[in-house]
């Protein structure tokens, strides 16, 4: 083997193996780690500033009587049943359609021409910009019933939440093996028996993920809530009645000049944050459970 | 019941004669087919109510902007009048301020959501750390927006502001910073706080993209001598390119749609001005303010033409990326 390497060219070619890059390409390499953890740090620094911002100046104006007091008595507790009152209407349209449609999608021809366009098309519907679906909400609902309302806040957060619920449905149905499903017809079950027996029933978790996840977002939408359900300052009167939110309420009396308002404003966002994030986390802990199935 | 299954009287058998060639097993009534009949009608059913959404959706924000689609026509887009009083309503602004804090927007979130996306998907820290990183990211996402307008208005705005001060007295040559003593609600504020609020949607699918880029590429071009960065450059950001455009192209249908946040920190003041450091209005935020308390007729119609054009806008921007993901999709497969 020995006689094969010049001793000469050796030497040369473990210089060249020992020797560093060249001072430019280091530098480029220090430089552009450098760059990149600044710019992510930078990424960091907004989401810090507002969690410790609006803990530090809403914790100190929470009084426990605003939990039950309507604005008017300086709380929020209107805002805050409005906000669960509407999410729940939009959760009630929403997830039946959603889930149905998940279904179509994951167990009705995977990739033919149909479920294709109507995946393309729930795409689609997650871009549209909340305040369109607010005046689409304004057109179908305010329009008809002459009334704005909590029925026509609802329905606009159904819109928004709708995609969201038919793509996770989607990918939560397509997790469950083929084998479940030729077992269930196997034994006799018809196309619905094995789809609700087997296949959704397995597929739970990651259905609520997408239920808590579309929540999560639809908690927090202001802008088709603005003149579709508008604002009230007391309890509201039922629901074809203007109805208080708390993403609203912070809208509303963010410029307000009395610092009591101010500091109400704070503390209701501490409230909101938590709720949705509280959602948001929710989606993301069962999304992690199935997937480790 | 099919004559087939009764037990034949001529064969002492009991098992049923398989041999006959008129066995039909495909069920056809009782109880279970019209379950599974309903159930098919059924999912059918709520799959076209989706599909009708987006279609009603449209064809309602048209009807609704009729009146000033009929009064004004195209003139419309390029018109930069806005007076309730007179009944003369004009979109220049209001597009002009919706693409230039957008656009400012996604300039500043490029370049940091491709750095987030490197940093969470190549090997320059431990997993758990790079986990962590993307996990708080993506949870900028969660804030609802009226929040981050808050935090806008409150907090971030007395920060920016001596630097938008300086800005506009040192740089008053470049037109660009041509404001004299500028107050912070103005349309460059707006397109940071923007940029924050996009920032998690370019990082997660630009992560996405770069994780799936196979690790031959890599090896092999670090097994030819490149650093790391020369195989960032000149590998990984070559192979995402597509995928990346199109998560910038999604960040920029948000960014165009987003309404709480920007309301509350770009100003409000329906002009075109060529300095940044101006205020401005962009379409949702005039939609959010003057929606609920317009009246019947023109000023309602005018909205919802604005309101349509954004429509059309997110509309044309985001079925390009999804498009572009579909089509590079389909090269890859």
């Amino acid at each position: 083997m020995s006689n094969y390497i010049n001793p000469e060219i050796d030497e040369s070619f473990s210089e060249q193996l020992l020797d560093p890059l060249p001072t430019q390409r280091r530098l480029f390499t220090y430089a552009m780690n450098g760059l990149s953890f600044i710019l992510s740090l930078l990424a960091f620094l907004p989401l810090g500033s507002i969690l410790w911002e609006i803990l530090s100046r809403g914790l100190s104006g929470f009084k426990p009587e605003m939990l039950y007091r309507p604005l008017i008595e300086n709380g929020f507790a209107n805002a805050i049943l409005g906000t669960i009152l509407m999410v729940g209407i939009g959760a009630f349209l929403s997830i039946p359609v959603g889930i149905m449609t998940g279904i179509f999608l994951a167990e009705f021809g995977k990739t033919n021409k149909i479920t294709n366009f109507v995946r393309f098309l729930n795409s689609i519907l997650t871009g549209v910009p909340s305040i369109v679906v607010g005046m689409f909400a304004y057109g179908v609902v305010v329009l008809i019933t002459k009334q704005f309302s909590a029925f026509a806040g609802g329905f606009a957060l159904s819109v928004i939440m709708l995609p969201v619920i038919v793509l996770t449905t989607e990918e939560a149905l397509k997790l469950i093996p083929t084998h479940q499903r030729l077992a269930s017809a196997a034994l006799g079950g018809t196309r619905f028996q094995t789809t609700f027996r087997i296949v959704v029933t397995a597929a739970t978790p990651g259905i609520t993920t997408g239920v808590s996840l579309a929540i999560a977002r639809a908690a927090g939408e202001t802008a088709p809530l603005l003149f579709t359900a508008l604002f009230s300052q007391n309890w509201s009167d039922g629901l074809m009645s203007p109805t208080a939110s708390l993403p609203v309420l912070i809208f509303n009396l963010y410029n307000s000049p009395d610092p009591e308002i101010n500091k109400l404003v704070w503390t209701t966002s501490i409230i909101l944050l938590s709720l949705v994030l509280f959602f948001s986390l929710l989606s993301r802990l069962l999304s992690r459970k199935t997937k480790f199935q | 019941m099919n004559k087939s299954f009764e037990p034949n009287d001529n064969n002492p058998s009991p098992h049923f004669n398989v041999s006959d060639e008129n066995i039909n097993l495909t069920v056809t009534g009782g109880l279970n087919f019209r379950f599974d009949q309903g159930f098919t009608i059924l999912v059918y059913m709520f799959a076209a109510m989706t599909v009708a959404i987006l279609f009603l959706m449209t064809w309602v924000i048209f009807k609704e902007a009729q009146p000033a689609v009929f009064k004004f026509g195209l003139k419309f887009l390029w018109s930069q009048d806005w007076d309730t009083g007179n009944q003369l309503f004009g979109a220049l602004p209001y597009i002009y301020g919706t693409l230039v804090s957008s656009a400012i927007a996604i300039l500043l979130t490029v370049p940091i959501g491709i750095s987030v996306a490197l940093v969470t998907s190549e090997d320059f820290l431990p997993l758990v750390v790079r986990n962590a990183i993307a996990f708080v990211v993506e949870l900028i996402a969660a804030i609802p927006s009226v929040i981050i307008g808050l935090w806008g208005i409150f907090v971030f705005i007395p920060i920016i502001e001596p630097l938008e001060k300086w800005l506009g007295s040192t740089f008053k040559f470049i037109p660009l910073f041509n404001t004299q003593d500028p107050a912070g609600n103005n349309i460059f504020t707006a397109g940071i706080i923007l940029s924050i609020m996009i920032l998690p949607t370019m990082a997660a699918i630009s992560r996405d993209v770069l994780m799936v880029v196979p690790k031959e590429l890599r090896s092999a071009s670090m097994a030819l001598g490149g650093t790391r960065w020369e195989t960032i450059f000149r590998v990984l950001l070559p192979a995402g390119f597509s995928g990346m455009v199109s998560a910038a192209m999604l960040a920029l249908g948000r960014a165009f749609g987003e309404t709480m946040a920007v309301t509350m920190v770009i100003g409000n003041s329906a002009q075109i001005s060529l300095s940044l450091l101006d205020p401005a209005y962009t379409i949702p935020a005039v939609l959010a303010n003057e929606f609920a308390e317009a009246e019947p007729g023109l000023h309602i119609g005018s909205l919802s033409y604005l309101g349509l054009i954004l429509f059309v806008l997110t509309l044309a921007v985001n079925i390009g990326a999804v498009l572009l993901v579909q089509w590079v999709g389909k090269k890859n497969s």
